[in-house]
């Protein structure tokens, strides 16, 4: 047994925990140089969870059925009190939704209006499972799609990329570490105690490699919330220098991660406007920031409105209102990095066509994708879109799918961060290549 | 092979239990599994609170509130005092009852008894993420569940599905069936009414059969048309109806059901109940339950031979669930040594206050800290109910979250106590040597505390 030994090794591994920084930066600039544009390429892919209504954020209000199937939740036409902001003939965005109508008008937002993922279940946990790992059913993969895209492009550590939220999502999940990060927190008490976990989950498969990461993160967030001087790598290569004994490049990594608001912690989402615009914003430092985040991941609940789902005003519109200032942040935050940057956002399904008997919607099939940034190509409407005339609903009941999601994420995939179809077909996406990727959308 | 006594005490009070108090250990050495079985009783779960208000008069605090709230709308004052003054009050007895379960699982020498509940709490989510709900979820749990956790599944559905908050939480209470004198009478007033399937889906999807039964869409609506009338009495009601089930006879949809290939004939209340019957007898349902338990307890990909033998068992006893608990804590696969689980925030924080032997004392300072780590009190994203996974809850920023209060709670918690005997009291036979040094070696004795509650076997149970 070599308990000691180890023990001692503590004043080294906290000087460890620095050098593990260095080597990152060190490690993704080398890479930057050989990748070129690839490397400034930026993918944020939000979920909206709880099955999004597609037809109250893109509301087809040219559509001859829409405000009879809709009743008291159709969104007005164009040009009504309340009504949706005009995209084309037929489509409009929600009401709450004008930082990205300001953006589609400039042909940096753009819907693809009848998306599904194979699932047809109507489960939001086994879609949602769908919609992330990739597969065509919720079970027997248990890694996202998205992770493994990114072992796609390259050895791990190659890509780097994040999950906004407290817990790690399903698309993210496998076999390539990503960070994950909500905003508060601080690990600034004591600089002691991580260097000695760092010990303790030294043989840990799920401790160590979450409490390194976890670390590393809380530095960054601290650049990105302006809250600290840039770490460069030169300041990296700096903490290792000062290996004296007793960890002092550990304390000083430490200083830079201090947290503003200790434990003192409230959730990200229902905090109002300001606060997603500055969320949004803070996720663009990430991305920003020298050594950032190329990929996130962002999960929003709250869409299951089966009741009182409201039209202009109400339920959905609030949250919808919250998913615009976030997206505005991101957009505002992300500068003249926005110029190569994709968001795609999407949801497990969309709802039904009719307005139930309790003013809201039920579980449906095809829904609404948002595409937004400023590496889109412009255009119209991605996709068909198969109309709400009674004979064309889905099972008489939900918008009819006339694209597969994964042809969606796949075009994206590979036109803007270069995937190759072959990885896309067999690994990020299993047995998919009867679907092919959407072209034209960047 | 045997499992000598000393880790199966710690094994019975940290992986069964909430995590030892001091001296919990001792005392299940003698008889691990005695200890456990020994809590298992047919009155149910321990009640978190002995005379707090039930649902019906919460139900009828709350729409109070909303009367006043309207009123003060019409006066053009929405905001005035006495309207927030209730909101508050509504939302501190949300948090009264959650302290008061915390409390419990910090205290109780009955944990298995009480992970038991939590289990069952969890598997009938109901969520505060709606107002009118936040109100209802605990007595929810006193009432619905907690009788009901070692006597037939049977019963805790019906109870789970005719509660107020279950009703309210998944859109039940307004289901109108379209061909009834309630939905004629609500168009007369220009209301639109119909069906709600929401409740019939996720009794169907996670309640009972689970959604790889081969159920279809039909069979949801079938079922979602058999149920209605289940609901609320409104404020005006009687007595005995203000805030309770009812059955109304106007909204329920006539006729003969079929559902899963079975023809269900018309019997007003009893349609839904003899749907239930049958939900809660099938083979589906014990599956999915068995494979629930032995996931919560033992493994996140838990051992098929555990699952095989209580599915068996449920079925064996009509799904009665004082025998289950007793073949789960009876079941070799349930005593491997490994501790595969990871635990939830809420497990994490209870096992401290039990390792320490304290209880939390107030709600403010500990809801914060249920938030920053992922689990919201009384708040499961969905009806799903909270995440089993280890890799959820292990994500990097929630492991951060979880030392800056492991510190913080390290700090205040320990007093003059010897962080080494409250390892040892922890954790028996499961405290490593690496980390019993590393605690003899800390600087202070909060950094000791602070390493125990951090090492990855006490994160683990």
């Amino acid at each position: 047994m070599t308990v000691l030994p180890n023990l001692s090794r503590r004043g080294a591994l906290l000087g460890a925990l620095g050098l593990g920084v260095t080597i990152e930066f060190l490690g993704s600039r080398a890479y930057a140089a050989v990748d070129g544009a690839i490397a400034r390429k930026k993918l944020v892919v939000i979920v909206c969870r709880g099955g999004l209504d597609g037809l109250s954020l893109s509301p087809p209000v040219g559509d001859p059925n829409y405000q009879a199937l809709r009743g008291a939740i159709a969104i007005a036409p164009f040009g009504d009190a309340g009504g949706a902001l005009k995209l084309d003939g037929a489509f409009g965005l929600h009401p709450a939704m004008s930082a990205t109508h300001a953006l589609a008008q400039k042909g940096e937002a753009r819907i693809a209006p009848a998306v599904a993922t194979p699932d047809r279940a109507r489960s939001h946990f086994e879609a949602q499972d769908v919609l992330e790992n990739g597969a065509t059913a919720a079970y027997g993969v248990d890694s996202g799609w998205l992770n493994r895209a990114l072992s796609a492009m390259g050895p791990a550590g190659r890509v780097k990329a994040i999950s906004v939220g407290p817990t790690a999502p399903l698309i993210l999940r496998g076999p390539i570490e990503a960070a994950s990060w909500s905003p508060g927190g601080g690990a600034d008490r004591d600089h002691r105690l991580p260097g000695i976990l760092a010990d303790l989950y030294a043989h840990d498969p799920l401790l160590g490699p979450a409490l390194a990461s976890g670390l590393n993160t809380e530095a960054m967030a601290k650049v990105a919330t302006g809250e600290a001087a840039a770490l460069t790598p030169a300041d990296a290569g700096g903490l290792t220098g000062e290996g004296a004994p007793g960890g002092t490049g550990g304390a000083a990594m430490m200083e830079a991660q201090a947290g503003s608001g200790g434990a003192a912690l409230r959730p990200v989402l229902r905090q109002g406007l300001p606060q997603a615009r500055k969320l949004g914003a803070t996720l663009a430092g990430f991305m920003t920031q020298a050594n950032g985040k190329q990929v996130a991941a962002v999960s929003i609940d709250g869409f299951d409105t089966h009741a009182n789902q409201g039209a202009a005003q109400g339920q959905l519109a609030t949250r919808l209102a919250y998913v615009d200032a976030f997206l505005d942040g991101l957009a505002d935050g992300l500068g003249p990095a926005w110029g190569d940057t994709v968001v795609v956002m999407a949801t497990e399904f969309g709802r039904t066509a009719r307005v139930n008997g309790t003013g809201g919607t039920d579980h449906g099939t095809a829904s609404t994708a948002l595409l937004l940034g400023g590496a889109l190509k412009k255009g119209g409407i991605v996709g068909d879109w198969p109309t709400l005339a009674q004979n064309r609903l889905f099972e008489d009941r939900d918008t009819a799918p006339t694209m597969d999601m994964r042809g969606l994420f796949k075009g994206v995939l590979r036109d803007h961060l270069g995937v190759e179809r072959a990885a896309l077909d067999r690994s990020v996406f299993p047995d998919s290549a009867a679907v092919a990727p959407v072209a034209g959308v960047v | 092979m045997a499992i000598d006594l000393d880790l199966k005490a710690a094994i019975a009070a940290t992986r069964f239990g909430l995590g030892a108090r001091t001296g919990e250990i001792r005392q299940a050495r003698s008889d691990p599994q005695g200890y456990l079985t020994a809590q298992i009783r047919p009155e149910g779960a321990d009640q978190p609170q002995a005379d707090a208000p039930g649902s019906a008069e919460r139900f009828g605090e709350f729409r109070e509130y909303q009367e006043q709230r309207k009123q003060a709308r019409a006066d053009g004052d929405p905001k005035s005092d006495p309207v927030k003054m209730a909101a508050r009050m509504l939302r501190d007895d949300t948090g009264v009852d959650y302290l008061a379960r915390m409390q419990l699982a910090a205290r109780t020498n009955a944990a298995f008894r009480e992970r038991w509940a939590l289990f069952w709490a969890n598997h009938f989510t109901v969520s505060a993420t709606k107002f009118v709900t936040a109100t209802l979820v605990g007595p929810f749990e006193q009432e619905a569940i907690r009788p009901h956790v070692f006597g037939r599944f049977e019963d805790m559905l019906v109870a789970s599905s005719s509660h107020p908050a279950m009703l309210l939480y998944l859109d039940q209470a307004q289901s109108v069936g379209p061909d009834t004198m309630a939905a004629r009478f609500l168009a007369r007033g220009r209301k639109t009414a119909g069906i709600n399937e929401n409740l019939a889906r996720e009794i169907m999807e996670l309640h009972t059969v689970g959604v790889d039964a081969g159920y279809a869409q039909a069979d949801v609506t079938e079922f979602a048309k058999a149920m209605t009338g289940w609901s609320i009495g409104g404020l005006k009601e009687a007595d005995d109806r203000r805030g309770r089930f009812v059955f109304r006879v106007a909204a329920h949809e006539p006729g003969a059901r079929t559902i899963m290939g079975k023809r269900y004939a018309e019997d007003g209340q009893g349609q839904a109940l003899a749907v239930m019957a049958d939900l809660a007898a099938s083979p589906h349902t014990a599956r999915h339950l068995a494979t629930k338990l032995a996931r919560h307890f033992v493994a996140d990909d838990p051992p098929p031979s555990l699952v095989a033998r209580l599915q068996r068992n449920y079925l064996e006893t009509g799904g009665h669930l004082g025998a289950l608990a007793r073949t789960l804590v009876t079941s070799p696969e349930a005593w491997d040594p490994p501790a595969r689980k990871f635990k939830t925030p809420y497990e994490f924080m209870v096992s401290s206050w039990r390792a320490a032997d304290s209880i939390p004392s107030e709600i403010a300072s500990i809801a914060p800290v249920l938030n920053s780590m992922g689990q919201k009190p009384f708040s499961a994203p969905s009806p799903k109910g909270w995440p089993e996974e280890a890799q959820v809850w292990c994500a990097p920023d929630a492991v951060i979250k979880r030392m800056v209060w492991a510190e913080a709670f390290a700090a205040k918690a320990l007093g003059d106590r010897d962080p080494n005997a409250v390892a040892a009291a922890a954790l028996g036979a499961r405290l490593s040597p690496l980390v019993g040094t590393a605690i003899a070696m800390a600087e202070t004795r909060p950094e000791g505390l602070s390493i125990l509650l951090m090492s990855p076997e006490f994160q683990r149970r």
